[in-house]
């Protein structure tokens, strides 16, 4: 006998009531914070809280205004977004991939701004024409290598690793991945959708294995000497390599030398945010994202995950400062967004799962 | 055979616990609260969205299919044989630690699919410890395999699922009177005869209804195939929402889904016709069956592997990542996700429990009975799908007919439903009434009407019929019940991570942050400590249920 059968009718009672008051209470406190009076922002989030909660704890020490936040995958951050309407607590999204930016601007749930000091810290082809997102750290996308099998001389470009020599040396992360999608979408811009097609046909063809589930597992791959030659966002490698300094796999800028698509240079990706339509504070939303495109919350936002900062002002963490300089491909970043879907579509045909 | 079991047709109750009317409306009411956000993804048919779908038959559709059904028959089948058996043997046979594996075997259902599948991956990948100690101890030609193949998906998910077969079907083995086993046997069946010919078709209802729940649970899963880069069916729809954005297509693809999951419980329902089996009247304890020492130890050793893959294998990762990570993780806030995930699992876990109650007894009464099985829907939709099904219409509300009457009446308007911790557990209701149904259906099944019928000739009230008639007698049913849903509540990700309000972190949610970039290592404690939540109800309630 678990309960008596007294107790057992009183537990359903008391688990009901629980529930009921619950969710009143739960509502009582959203008026509190739905007063206008005290200003409060509500941000919704697809970086994680680790990577965003010391920047919200200096920006609230340094303005008294206290930041709440959501996360969740970037999908559904949009739908609930979408759905809420004007009538969303959301104030700011913060998200990742300019895939991910440029859709939110189509669903039109991003407020336009203007700000002199935004427009002066984050360079033009890292921001929304209209003002509706931010960039406000870089990754960036480029090849890794096997530093036992691989001679960094051999390597030159994301097209030359289609490439019969890397026949059964390739690890990819799944084109599932909108990290993949925006790569490949900047390559059909400067290479033509044809083009592309070919490279990334060469790509699966010299698949030693199929692709991975995330970045993480493309370099222990390489290290562990299932493949040679990987794409990744050199944070992960830079998270890898503080774990373990004598991982066996280092990192190559990629498309620095030749003329045209060759030389355009490596694919930046970035993330960023932008302030809701719904947002009742946009001028304490404002400050928030000028706060934190200025030098010192720069530094700390990019240094968090291993990233660059937008700003030319913070300089990188010293770890990844080892990597030397690079050059950027300039090409404006929503047009990873524009061209997301037919990315998708070639990368489907052509067989890259 | 079985015709042995006195058979009744369709076990209606004439005496109820409550008046008829008031029954009806609630069940009524129920089904409505899950078919709202299911049918607001059935309705996404009124536009055409031709171009995805020519892309998706051109390129992708028959590999997802084929992996999809691949999953499906191997998942059934690889629950059935491990749950039935386990069951089976547990229940008839005495074998050296039988006691302990009895509640044991039980506690894989608290580990997370997906978490199984990172674990897994982390401990036979070809960078993993034991195919690297290959290739460094026996030679550079060892230890070079990809695990990731359809047979894993289907381990993965068989490991962490079987629990609901066994613990269906041993609760029916143990209530089938054994006279009838006896019987049998006495009629010249050998044990295994007996076994097939009486106690399997007597359990069937009790087995088909956890393999369905694996099935279901398996054909919503998305977590768990993205570890592998396994593409099935809602790889398809996850593409068609975040990768097209969209979610005409991607809710246009789970309906099919449904359609699928509908027909797949309809058949079921059909082939078993209307046969019945009510609870014997005596339940004596039955005489185990003593095998030969080597039987026994045979039957030990079966026991001891699946437990071992199932639950002690993940375990001993996890407990060594975390380790390896050191405990600077414990902290103030990591008691408020244990916290919040146990208050919702709670929760959310007794309103289910006595929804499904409430809808079990509607189906006894005359009329339609599938409207009420439709119920069951929820829980064949992927986590992200119907959590964005809630989310629209709940906002709808909000936004079209809770806002507007605000502002009529002049308070200062707000959402209600969503961002409140209620559309939350509404969200964990609706996913999980289909896990509560199976075992308060069946345990209802097993009350034959005449004894209600009895207590009421006898002059007994409503209330009292509830109190002392069903409640006892169903107990053991709701306790099942309960402990399922708290266990699934506790595990679930993308509805809690959708619908959660401001500060409700849980455990899942901490679990996907890290997941989410890769860093399985750091998502160890969450995980461990998820599972360590989650066996408590269970070991509790097997404990005192002795």
């Amino acid at each position: 006998m678990l309960l008596g059968k007294k107790s057992f009718r009183w537990l359903l009672v008391l688990g009901g009531l629980a529930a009921l008051v619950l969710g009143l209470s739960a509502c009582g406190a959203r008026e509190e914070a739905g007063a206008a009076d005290r200003p409060e922002l509500v941000v919704y989030s697809s970086r994680i809280e680790q990577l965003i909660k010391p920047i919200f704890d200096d920006f609230t020490a340094a303005t008294g205004i206290p930041v709440r936040y959501v996360t969740d995958a970037d999908g559904p951050l949009l739908a609930r977004l979408k759905a809420e309407g004007d009538n969303s607590p959301a104030d700011v999204l913060i998200t990742v991939d300019a895939g991910n930016l440029w859709q939110a601007a189509q669903l039109d749930v991003l407020e336009p701004i203007q700000s002199a000091v935004l427009d002066k810290n984050i360079p033009p082809a890292l921001r929304d024409a209209e003002g509706r997102w931010f960039g406000f750290s870089i990754r960036a996308r480029t090849i890794v290598y096997s530093t036992d099998r691989v001679d960094p001389a051999e390597l030159s470009t994301y097209a030359a690793l289609a490439d019969e020599k890397w026949s059964g040396r390739l690890c990819l992360r799944t084109a599932k991945k909108v990290y993949n999608q925006s790569l490949v979408a900047t390559m059909m811009v400067a290479r033509g959708e044809a083009e592309t097609e070919k490279v990334v046909r060469g790509w699966v063809n010299n698949l030693s294995v199929a692709p991975f589930a995330n970045d993480v597992k493309v370099v222990e791959a390489i290290a562990a000497g299932q493949c040679d030659v990987g794409l990744v966002n050199t944070y992960y490698l830079a998270r890898m390599l503080q774990e373990n300094p004598d991982l066996p796999v280092g990192l190559f800028w990629a498309n620095q030398q030749g003329e045209g698509a060759d030389g355009r240079g490596v694919h930046l990706n970035i993330s960023g945010a932008g302030i809701t339509r719904a947002s009742r504070h946009k001028a304490e939303a404002q400050q928030l994202l000028e706060w934190l495109s200025g030098a010192e919350a720069q530094f700390d936002f990019a240094s968090l995950n291993q990233e660059f900062p937008v700003n030319d002002l913070a300089k990188p963490s010293p770890l990844i400062q080892q990597w030397g300089e690079f050059k950027g491909d300039d090409i404006p970043i929503s047009e990873a967004g524009r061209l997301q879907g037919d990315a998708i579509r070639l990368m489907d045909r052509a067989g890259y799962r | 055979m079985a015709e042995l079991a006195r058979a009744e047709p369709l076990s209606r109750f004439s005496a109820l616990p409550t008046g008829r009317w008031a029954l009806r409306a609630g069940g009524i009411l129920a089904v409505l609260a899950v078919l709202a956000p299911v049918l607001v993804v059935v309705f996404s048919w009124s536009s055409s969205e031709t171009e995805v779908w020519q892309h998706l038959i051109a390129t992708q559709l028959g590999t997802l299919l084929g992996n999809t059904l691949t999953l499906m028959v191997g998942v059934a089948l690889l629950v059935s044989v491990i749950g039935v058996s386990l069951a089976w043997f547990v229940v008839m046979y005495e074998f050296p630690g039988r006691r302990a594996f009895e509640w044991l075997l039980m506690l894989p259902m608290a580990v997370p699919a997906y978490v199984m599948a990172f674990v897994i991956l982390g401990v036979f990948d070809f960078g993993g410890p034991l195919q690297s100690w290959l290739r460094d101890a026996v030679g550079p030609q060892w230890g070079r395999f990809d695990v990731r193949s359809d047979f894993t998906v289907i381990l993965v998910f068989s490991l962490v699922q079987y629990p609901y077969v066994y613990m269906l079907a041993r609760s029916a083995f143990l209530s089938q009177s054994s006279d009838t086993i006896e019987a049998a046997r006495v009629l010249g069946c050998s044990s295994r005869q007996a076994f097939f010919r009486v106690a399997l078709p007597m359990a069937r209802p009790a087995i088909i209804a956890g393999v369905s729940l694996a099935v279901m649970e398996t054909l919503a899963d998305f977590g768990t195939v993205a570890v592998f880069n396994y593409d099935t069916f809602t790889t398809a729809i996850y593409k068609a929402w975040f990768g097209f954005f969209n979610l005409q297509a991607a809710a246009q693809l789970a309906s099919i889904l449904l359609l699928f999951v509908a027909l797949m419980l309809y058949g079921e329902r059909r082939t078993r016709g209307q046969r019945r089996f009510v609870q014997g009247a005596r339940l004596q304890h039955r005489h185990r069956v003593a095998p030969s020492a080597k039987s026994a130890w045979l039957l030990s050793g079966f026991c001891a592997l699946v437990l071992s893959a199932a639950f002690v294998l993940p375990l001993v990762q996890l407990l060594n990542w975390t380790w390896r990570q050191g405990a600077a993780q414990i902290n103030s806030r990591f008691v408020d996700l244990v916290q919040h995930s146990l208050l919702l699992a709670g929760m959310a876990a007794l309103l289910t429990v006595v929804l499904a109650l409430v809808l079990a007894f509607n189906r006894r009464l005359p009329g339609k009975r599938s409207f009420f099985a439709a119920a069951q829907l929820g829980y064949a939709l992927p986590g992200s799908v119907l959590a964005v099904g809630i989310m629209l219409s709940f906002t709808f509300l909000d936004n079209r007919l809770l806002i507007p009457l605000q502002n009529a009446l002049g308070v200062y308007p707000r959402p209600l439903l969503m961002g409140g911790i209620l559309s939350l557990v509404a969200a964990y209701c609706i996913r999980f009434l289909a896990v509560a149904s199976g075992p308060v259906e069946s345990s209802l099944e097993r009350i034959r009407p005449s004894l209600p019928e009895a207590a009421q000739t006898l002059g007994t009230r409503p209330r009292q019929l509830l109190n002392r008639i069903f409640l006892p007698m169903l107990r053991p049913g709701l306790l099942t019940a309960l402990v399922l849903v708290f266990v699934d509540v506790m595990k679930e990700m993308p509805a809690t991570l959708l619908l959660r309000p401001y500060g409700w972190d849980t455990l899942s949610v901490r679990i996907f942050e890290l997941t989410s970039e890769g860093q399985w290592q750091l998502a160890a404690l969450p995980a461990l400590s998820l599972i360590a939540v989650g066996l408590a109800p269970v070991v509790i309630s097997i404990r005192r249920s002795r």
